[in-house]
């Protein structure tokens, strides 16, 4: 089973609380009313899909209940960090780092 | 046909040498929101609100837990609830929050004895050691959202909301029969 590190209740916690959520840093329309069907279909159905490091959202569901984000190796399904939702996008050369 | 809503006559419901499971004595339970200054609301409250997430703090009459960086589960009396709402009511002005009784949604188990941390291992997948005594965490309990009071080393409360409880009541039975069964 996965650990995950939830970075509001700052406790390392057994998968089973947690929930995914899909991919993380997708912002919504500034101006939804302007976006044309190939723009809607991008925002609302194309992931990146990376093999590798992936920005994800997590929900910490059967817990403290908030939204978060992770940085998951979709390789060796290892989490590089978790974040609180809202905070920058960590830069990725230094958490893959120590992993060389 | 309508399924019986699960209301348990406060008392044992399971016993076994290793633990024991009875239903608590119905409280009113409240749901509260808010964020920013908690000041004016320990002070209305008299309790504390800031702790660590898991962190608890009693008034005497009235009982908080943090749930989540906003959020608290608060259990008192019908009569210190009441007036809890009305110190509340007069600070929503100023501090816009969310307070809501929740009282019918949910039952509490008394789950004690000396193998009742181990019980919840059936059904927690997170480590029961790590909720210290005196303090509680909003978990997961077989899949079902369960709020966790550790009142003592071997003394928990489960709160549980009412469609899932008779299921859980069953599962903690079994667990009480099997852990007893280990002791010759
Ligand atoms: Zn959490």
């Amino acid at each position: 089973m996965l650990l995950i590190h939830c970075p509001y209740c700052d406790e390392t916690l057994p998968e089973l609380e947690f929930t995914y959520a899909g991919e993380a840093h997708i912002a919504r329309p500034e101006n939804p009313s302007e976006m044309s069907d190939e723009d809607w279909q991008e925002f609302l159905f194309m992931r990146s899909n990376v093999k590798g490091p992936y920005h994800e959202r997590w929900r910490h569901f059967h817990g403290c209940g908030r939204y978060f984000n992770a940085v998951r190796d979709t390789v060796s399904d290892k989490f590089l960090t978790t974040y609180k939702a809202g905070a920058p996008r960590p830069d990725l050369a230094s958490l893959t780092e120590g992993l060389k | 046909m309508n399924a019986p809503v699960s209301s348990f006559t406060p008392g044992m419901l399971v016993e076994s040498p290793a633990a024991r499971v009875s239903a608590a004595v119905a409280c009113t339970r409240l749901s509260l929101r808010a964020r920013g200054d908690l000041a004016p609301f320990e002070a209305a409250l008299g309790l504390s609100l800031d702790g660590q997430i898991g962190s608890r703090s009693s008034s005497g009459v009235l009982e908080a837990m943090r749930l989540g960086p906003d959020e608290w589960i608060l259990h008192g009396s019908k009569d210190a609830a009441a007036s809890a709402v009305t110190e509340l009511a007069g600070l929503y002005a100023n501090h816009p929050h969310s307070l809501v009784d929740v009282s019918g949604r949910e039952v509490s188990f008394v789950i004690e004895g000396p193998r009742a941390a181990e019980l919840l291992t059936i059904g927690c997948p997170r480590n029961i050691e790590t909720i210290l005594p005196g303090s509680g965490r909003r978990t997961s309990f077989d899949g079902v959202t369960v709020v966790l009071w550790r009142d003592a080393e071997t003394s928990f409360r489960m709160d549980v909301w009412n469609s899932f409880a008779s299921h859980l009541l069953d599962l903690l039975a079994t667990g009480c029969r099997e852990l007893a069964a280990e002791i010759h």
